[in-house]
C-alpha cells in the first residue's frame, strides 16, 4: 500500500543500459530465442501467402475461366493453413515459455538474493515493498518478455515482408500504397503522444484516488469524529473528478486516433482503386494484383497502430526492471570470509571482548551506540542471565552473536576463534535461537519444529516434543504433528507456540542456547511446563537468557546486569541484592511485583 | 447442446442481476446511450456496406468504365469512409465517455456510503479489501459497461447487417462461407470459459507465492538462524515451478485455440474461393461479388473473437458488482434515531454512564458500568491494556453504541442528541494518533470550518507543537507522511492535541495522547491544559500517575469493571492495583536515573 507515490514515477521508456541488462536474462535461451525467430519468420511468411495465393487464382483461374488448376489452388491454400496452425502454435507456445523461463529465473534470483541480505537491509526496506519486487514487479516483466519483445519482431517481419510483396508485385502501386504512411505516422507519433500523456495522467491521479482513500479509510474514526465527512468527500471528489477528466481526455484521443487510422486506411484503398484501374487500363496490373493490393493494405497498418501500445508495455518493464535491479545491487554486507576456519569439535566457550555497535549513526555523524564497551566470557556449559530495562542492549548482543550484524569496534569469538572467520552457516548451526515472539511458517506441527532439516527424522521431532513437554498438546490436536498450522499459529495459545519453539531448538541440537525474553508471555499454566523444558534444554549447554522471570534466571550460573548499553553489574541473584543497585531495583520492579502478582491472581 | 446453450444463457440472465443496481446511473444518461446506440446502428451500416462499394468499382472496371466513373466510387468510398469515421468518434466518445462517468459517480456514492459507516465496520473489513474493491472492482464494471456494452451492441448489428447484404448477394455462398462460424463460435464460448477457469488458478498460484514471500520476508530472524535460507529457496523455487506449469498450459490453452480459430478463418475463405471462384466462372456472381465477400468474412472475424471475450467480462464484472453492492447494502449502524431532538444545537458536558454493558461479538468488554462527570470535572482513567478504556470512551462520540444501558449527555440519551451536534461539542485524541499526509497546519485545522491563524497559534502553544514547529523551515507548512517530514510519536500526538483543542470542545477525551511524549514535556502540557481548560469535561486514559494525579476523579478499570476509584490520595492509601502501581512508577523513574 506504500507504493503509490512510488507508482507515480514513471520512468523513461527506453534506458538502454536497463534494456542491455534486462536482455542477459534471455542468454541462457539463446538457442529457443533463435528458433522463436524462426518459427516467427516463416509464420509471418506463411500469413503472406493466403493472399497471395487468391491472387494467382483470381488471375490463372476465375478472371480466365479457367476451372482447371483452381482446385489445386485450394488445396495448396489449405496445406498452408494446416502448417500454419502448427507453426502458430509453436510460435505460441514458444514465445510464452521463454517468457515465463525467464521471469522464473529473475523471480527465484530476487528471492535468493534476498536471503543472502542481512538483516540491517530489512530494517530499512518495509515488507511490502520487497514482496512487491518479488511478486508485481516481475509480473510486469512478464507482459514484456513474452508479449512485447518477440511480437515486436513478429510486427517488423511482418511490415517488412509486406512491402517487399507488394514492391515486387507493382512497385508503382505499392509506392501509391505507401503515400498514406506519413499522414499516418504523424496521428501514431502525435495522438499517441497525446494518449500516453493521458495513460500517465491517469494512472497518477488513481494513485492519488487510492493514496486519499487509504488515509480516509484508516483515518475514518477521526473524520467521523471531526464531522468532516462533508469536507473530505469533497476532496475525494475533486481527485475522483480529475481522475474522470483524464479518462474522458484519453476517450477523446482514442476517438481520434481509431476512425483517423480507419480512414487513412480507406484512403488508401481508395487510391488503390483509382490507380489501380488506371494501370489495369494500362494493363500493368492484373485483377489479382488488385485484390492482393486490398487485402495487403489492412493488414498493413495494424502493426503499425499496434506497435505504440508495446510502448506502454516496455515502460512499465522499464520502471519495474529499474526498481529490482535496485534491489538486487544491494550488496549483502554479511558475508563468509574469504578462507574460513573450522572448528573441529567446538566446546561452547563464548566471549565478548570490548564490542561496540551502533545500529545507525547519530546525526552528527557519530555511531550511535546502544552497545558500549562489552565484554564477557562464558566457559564451557555455563549458564548467564541477562537482565536489564527495555532498550538496554540486550537482544542487540544476541543479534551480534548470531551475525545478524557486524560488531563496529571489537571481537566475539567462539572457542578462541573471531566468528568473522567462522562459515555463518556453521556459526548459527552451533546456536540454538529461541524468541519471544515465535515464528510459526505455513505448514504443519511436524515441518515447524524440523523446519527444512531432513536430517531431523520423525521420530527425533517426536523426542524434542517430549523433551520440552510439548507432545501432550501436540497430541490432543485432532491431526497430532501432521495438524496444520494456519494463519502463524493462531490456533495455539502463546505458551504452546513457545513450547514449539522450544522443540524447535531443541531438535537442532544446537551446542549453545540462547532464549530471547522466551518466557515472558507465557500464561501461568504452561509456566511449569516451561519451566521444566527449559532445565531439560539448558542441560550441558552453554545458555544465555534473557529473562523475565526469576525463576528463569535463578537457574543460571551468573547475572550480567545491563544498563544504557553497558554491562553495569555482574554476579549472582544473591551477591547481586545485596550491591543494592540496578539489578536491585530491576528485581523489585521486573521479578518481585510480578510473583505478587500471581500468587494474588492464585489467591 | 442447445439445451445447454440454453443453461449457459440463463447462467448470464442471473449474472447481469448484480448489475442492476446501475440503472439508476445509466438513467441519468438516457439521452446521451440512446444517441450513443443510434451512432451504433449507423456506423455499423456504413462498415456493412463498405465492401459493396468495392464490388461496384471492381465490377465497374472489368467492364472497362470510364475512369471518372471510378473516380466517383473512389471518392465516395472516402466520403463513407469520412462520415463513418466522424460518427464513429462521437460514438466513441459518448458511450465510453458514459461509463467513465457512471464511474466517477459510482465511486462517490461508495466513498460516501463508507463515510456513513460505524467503526465496527472498518474493525471487520481490511482497508486493503476496501480499496481493492473502490479501484479494480468499479473498474471492472466500468469497462464492462463501457467497451463491453458498445462491443456488444455493435458487434449484434454488424453481424446481422453483414449478414443480410451477403444474403441478398448470394444465398448459396453466404450459407457455405458460414459453415466454419458456429464451430468457431463454440470453440470461443468453450475456450474463454475454460480460461477463466484455468486463470483463476495462476491467481491463486500467484497469491501463494505472495503469501510465501511475505512469510520469508517477515521470518528473515528465524530463517537466518536456523540456516533454512536454502531450504526457503527450495520452497520457493517449488511454488514457482508450478505456477510455470500453469501459465504454459494457459498458453498452450491459447495457442491452440487462436491457431484453431485461424484455420476455421482460413476454412471459410476456402471454401469461398472454391465455390465463390467457380459461381463467377459460372457467371453466376460477379467477381466484384467474390471480393466484397472476402472482404465481410474478415470483418466478420473480430465480432466473434469478441464474443467469448465479452461473457468473460460480464462475468467478471458481475462478480465485482457483487462484491460492490456488499458494501453499498450495508446499512450504517450508527445514526440518528427517532427520538432525535434535532433542536439540540449545543451541549454543556455533563456526562453519565447508566448500567452501561458493551461487548464484542459476545464477548464482554464493559460491565455494568456506572458513572456521572459533572461540567467542569476531570475524571481519568487508568487500567491494564484491554481493560476497556478506550472502548468506554468510544462511547461518548458514538462511535460504537451500548449493548446495555445508557450514556447521557446533558441528561440525555446520546441517541436522542443529533450525532453531528455531538461529536461536535467533542474533542477527541484517539490513543492512535492519525494525521493526514497534509499539511501540521491543515491537521491542526481539521475540525473546525474556518481557522484562525491566532487559534492554531493558540492550540499549537498549548500542546507545545510549536516549539518543535520553529525548527522546521515551513513551520506550520511542514507537510506530514511520505512527502513531507516525518514526525516523531510525541510530536504526532501533541499535533493530535492542537486538533482537538482548536474545535473548543465542551468534553475533551485524551485516550493515552501523551504516552509517546516525554515526562518534562508531558507535565507542561497537563499544566496548560488545566489552565486553560478547567470549566471543560475532561477525560483523560494514562498508564502514567504523574499524567492523572490532579484529576477530580480517577478510576481504576480492570476486565471492563470499575475496581477502585477516588482522588490520588485516596487511591494511594488503597493499597491495592493504583498504589503498587505508583511505587513501581517511582521505581522506573529511579532506575531510569541511576
Ligand atoms: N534494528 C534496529 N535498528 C535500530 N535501532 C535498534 C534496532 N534494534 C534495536 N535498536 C535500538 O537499540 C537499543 C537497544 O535495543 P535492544 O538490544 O533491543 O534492547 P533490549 O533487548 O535490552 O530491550 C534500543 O535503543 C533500540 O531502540
Ligand atoms: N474491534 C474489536 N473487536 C473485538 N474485540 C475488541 C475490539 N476492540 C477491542 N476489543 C477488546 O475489548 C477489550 C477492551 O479493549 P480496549 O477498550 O481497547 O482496552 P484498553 O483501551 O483499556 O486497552 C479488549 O479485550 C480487546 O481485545
Ligand atoms: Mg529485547
Ligand atoms: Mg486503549
Amino acid at each position: 500500500m506504500n507504493n503509490y507515490h512510488e507508482e507515480e514515477v514513471l520512468g523513461k521508456a527506453y534506458d538502454s543500459r536497463l534494456l542491455k541488462r534486462l536482455l542477459t536474462y534471455l542468454r541462457p535461451y539463446w538457442l529457443y530465442v533463435v528458433l522463436g525467430v524462426f518459427i516467427l519468420l516463416i509464420a509471418t511468411a506463411l500469413d503472406l501467402v493466403g493472399p497471395f495465393l487468391i491472387k494467382i487464382a483470381i488471375d490463372r483461374n476465375i478472371v480466365p475461366k479457367i476451372s482447371t488448376g483452381l482446385f489445386h489452388i485450394v488445396l495448396i491454400y489449405f496445406g498452408v493453413q494446416i502448417v500454419q496452425f502448427g507453426f502458430k502454435i509453436a510460435q505460441t507456445y514458444l514465445m510464452q515459455w521463454i517468457g515465463q523461463k525467464v521471469v522464473f529465473d529473475i523471480r527465484i534470483e530476487i528471492f535468493r538474493h534476498l536471503q543472502r541480505l542481512s538483516l540491517a537491509f530489512f530494517d530499512r526496506n518495509p515488507v511490502g515493498r520487497l514482496v512487491t519486487r518479488v511478486t508485481t514487479d516481475v509480473e510486469a516483466l512478464s507482459e514484456w518478455f513474452s508479449a512485447g519483445v518477440v511480437s515486436v519482431f513478429g510486427d517488423v517481419f511482418l511490415l517488412i515482408g509486406i512491402i517487399v510483396v507488394m514492391i515486387s508485385v507493382n512497385w508503382k502501386l505499392a509506392l501509391i500504397t505507401f503515400s498514406v504512411i506519413p499522414i499516418l505516422a504523424y496521428i501514431v507519433f502525435f495522438i499517441r503522444k497525446k494518449i500516453r500523456e493521458a495513460y500517465r495522467d491517469i494512472r497518477v491521479r488513481i494513485a492519488r484516488i487510492n493514496a486519499y482513500l487509504q488515509e480516509n479509510l484508516s483515518g475514518m474514526m477521526v473524520v467521523q469524529i471531526f464531522n468532516r465527512e462533508k469536507k473530505n468527500f469533497n476532496k475525494f471528489d475533486e481527485l475522483n473528478a480529475s481522475h474522470l477528466e483524464a479518462h474522458l481526455r484519453s476517450i477523446f484521443y482514442y476517438s481520434i486516433f481509431w476512425p483517423s487510422v480507419d480512414l487513412i486506411e480507406s484512403i488508401a484503398l481508395a487510391l488503390i482503386i483509382w490507380f489501380g484501374a488506371m494501370f489495369k487500363y494500362e494493363g500493368v496490373v492484373t485483377f489479382g494484383t488488385l485484390v492482393l493490393f486490398i487485402e495487403y493494405s489492412k493488414r498493413f497498418f495494424r502493426p503499425i497502430s499496434d506497435l505504440t501500445d508495446k510502448y506502454n508495455i516496455l515502460q512499465s518493464a522499464m520502471a519495474s526492471s529499474e526498481r529490482i535491479f535496485l534491489l538486487l545491487d544491494n550488496k549483502p554486507d554479511i558475508v563468509n570470509p574469504a578462507a574460513p576456519q573450522t572448528l573441529r569439535e567446538f566446546s561452547g566457550e563464548i566471549e565478548f571482548r570490548n564490542v561496540w555497535f551502533a545500529y545507525k549513526n547519530n546525526h552528527d555523524g557519530t555511531p550511535d551506540y546502544v552497545l558500549k564497551d562489552v565484554s564477557f566470557h562464558l566457559k564451557t556449559g555455563e549458564k548467564i542471565a541477562i537482565v536489564g530495562a527495555t532498550g538496554a542492549g540486550k537482544s542487540s548482543i544476541i543479534s551480534l552473536l548470531c551475525r545478524f550484524y557486524d560488531v563496529t569496534q571489537g571481537e566475539i569469538l567462539l572457542d578462541g576463534i573471531n566468528i568473522k572467520n567462522l562459515k555463518i552457516e556453521d556459526l548459527r548451526r552451533y546456536i540454538g535461537l529461541v524468541l519471544q515472539d515465535v515464528f510459526l511458517f505455513a505448514g504443519t506441527v511436524e515441518e515447524n519444529i524440523r523446519l527444512g532439516n531432513k536430517d531431523i527424522s520423525l521420530d527425533m521431532v517426536t523426542q524434542a516434543a517430549r523433551d520440552v513437554n510439548a507432545h501432550p498438546f501436540i497430541s490432543r490436536l485432532p491431526n497430532t504433528y501432521q495438524e496444520p498450522m494456519m494463519e502463524r499459529g493462531a490456533s495455539l495459545s502463546t505458551g504452546q507456540k513457545q513450547l514449539l519453539a522450544f522443540a524447535r531448538a531443541l531438535a537442532f541440537k544446537p551446542d549453545i542456547l540462547i532464549l530471547d525474553e522466551a518466557t515472558s508471555s507465557v500464561d501461568t499454566e504452561s509456566e511449569i511446563l516451561i519451566q521444566q523444558a527449559l532445565e531439560k534444554l539448558m542441560t550441558n549447554r552453554t545458555s544465555i537468557c534473557i529473562a523475565h522471570r526469576l525463576s528463569t534466571i535463578q537457574n543460571c550460573d551468573r547475572i550480567i546486569v545491563m544498563h544504557k548499553g553497558k554491562i553495569r553489574e555482574e554476579g549472582t541473584h544473591q551477591q547481586l541484592l545485596k550491591l543494592k543497585g540496578i539489578y536491585f531495583k530491576l528485581y523489585q520492579l521486573q521479578f518481585k511485583d510480578r510473583n505478587i502478582k500471581s500468587s494474588a491472581v492464585s489467591d | 447442446m442447445s439445451i445447454f446453450l440454453l443453461i449457459k444463457v440463463t447462467n448470464t440472465m442471473t449474472l447481469l442481476k448484480p448489475l442492476y443496481r446501475l440503472n439508476k446511473y445509466l438513467r441519468e444518461y438516457k439521452k446521451d446511450i440512446i444517441i450513443g446506440i443510434i451512432l451504433i446502428i449507423i456506423s455499423d451500416v456504413l462498415f456493412a456496406v463498405l465492401p459493396k462499394i468495392l464490388q461496384y468499382t471492381i465490377d465497374a472496371i472489368a467492364k472497362g468504365i470510364d475512369l471518372r466513373q471510378i473516380a466517383t466510387y473512389a471518392l465516395l468510398l472516402i466520403g463513407i469512409a469520412a462520415i463513418y469515421a466522424g460518427i464513429r468518434f462521437l460514438m466513441r466518445k459518448i458511450v465510453v465517455g458514459v461509463s467513465r462517468k457512471v464511474e466517477y459517480q459510482l465511486r462517490n456514492d461508495f466513498f460516501r456510503h463508507l463515510q456513513r459507516l460505524s467503526l465496527r465496520f472498518f474493525v471487520n473489513n481490511r482497508t486493503g479489501d476496501l480499496m481493492a474493491r473502490a479501484t479494480n472492482d468499479i473498474n471492472a464494471v466500468t469497462i464492462t459497461l463501457g467497451m463491453g456494452g458498445l462491443l456488444t451492441i455493435s458487434n449484434g448489428f454488424i453481424f446481422s447487417f453483414i449478414f443480410v447484404l451477403m444474403i441478398t448477394t448470394n444465398v448459396k455462398l453466404t450459407l457455405l462461407s458460414l459453415i466454419p462460424f458456429p464451430f468457431i463460435l463454440f470453440l470461443m464460448y468453450f475456450s474463454y470459459s475454460y480460461f477463466y477457469q484455468t486463470f483463476e488458478k495462476v491467481q491463486e498460484q500467484f497469491s501463494s507465492i505472495t503469501d510465501k514471500a511475505q512469510e520469508n520476508i517477515s521470518g528473515t530472524r528465524v530463517i537466518k538462524a536456523y540456516v533454512q535460507e536454502l531450504n526457503e529457496i527450495d520452497q520457493f523455487n517449488e511454488l514457482n515451478q508450478t505456477y510455470l506449469k500453469q501459465n504454459l498450459i494457459l498458453a498452450k490453452a491459447r495457442g491452440l485455440m487462436w491457431s484453431s480459430m485461424e484455420v476455421l478463418f482460413g476454412i471459410a475463405l476456402l471454401i469461398l474461393l472454391w465455390f465463390g471462384g467457380n459461381a463467377v466462372m459460372s457467371d453466376q456472381i460477379t467477381l466484384g461479388n467474390l471480393v466484397a465477400f472476402t472482404v465481410w468474412l474478415g470483418m466478420l472475424g473480430w465480432p466473434i473473437i469478441s464474443f467469448g471475450w465479452i461473457l468473460n467480462l460480464i462475468q467478471r464484472a458481475s462478480a465485482s458488482m457483487n462484491r460492490l453492492n456488499e458494501i453499498m447494502d450495508t446499512e450504517p449502524l450508527i445514526q440518528d434515531t427517532t427520538c432525535t431532538d434535532h433542536s439540540i444545537k449545543g451541549l454543556k458536558g455533563e456526562i453519565e454512564f447508566k448500567n452501561v454493558s458493551f461487548s464484542y461479538n459476545e464477548k464482554p468488554v464493559l460491565k455494568n458500568i456506572n458513572l456521572k462527570i459533572k461540567t467542569g470535572m476531570t475524571l481519568a482513567i487508568i487500567g491494564p491494556t484491554g481493560s476497556g478504556k478506550t472502548t468506554l470512551t468510544n462511547l461518548i462520540p458514538r462511535m460504537i453504541d451500548a449493548t446495555d444501558g445508557a450514556v447521557l449527555v446533558d441528561g440525555r440519551d446520546i441517541k436522542c442528541i443529533p450525532v453531528k451536534t455531538l461529536r461536535n461539542s467533542i474533542g477527541f485524541v484517539p490513543q492512535e494518533t492519525f494525521l493526514f499526509s497534509e499539511s501540521i497546519e491543515e491537521n491542526i485545522s481539521f475540525g473546525v470550518e474556518e481557522a484562525i491563524g491566532e487559534d492554531i497559534q493558540w492550540a499549537a502553544d498549548i500542546s507545545t507543537i510549536s516549539h518543535d514547529l520553529e525548527n522546521f523551515p515551513d513551520k506550520f507548512q511542514t507537510l506530514i507522511g511520505e512527502r513531507g517530514v516525518n514526525l516523531s510519536g510525541g510530536q504526532k500526538q501533541r499535533t493530535a492535541i492542537s486538533r482537538a483543542l482548536l474545535r473548543k470542545p465542551k468534553i475533551l477525551i485524551l485516550d493515552d495522547a501523551l504516552s509517546s511524549v516525554d515526562t518534562y514535556t508531558e507535565e507542561k502540557i497537563m499544566k496548560s491544559l488545566l489552565e486553560n481548560y478547567f470549566n471543560q469535561t475532561s477525560i483523560i486514559i494514562s498508564h502514567r500517575i504523574s499524567t492523572i494525579k490532579h484529576a477530580d476523579l480517577i478510576i481504576v478499570l480492570d476486565n471492563g469493571e470499575i475496581i477502585e476509584q477516588g482522588t490520588h490520595d485516596e487511591l494511594v492509601k488503597l493499597r491495592g492495583f493504583y498504589a503498587q502501581l505508583h511505587r513501581q512508577q517511582l521505581l522506573e523513574k529511579a532506575l531510569e536515573e541511576m
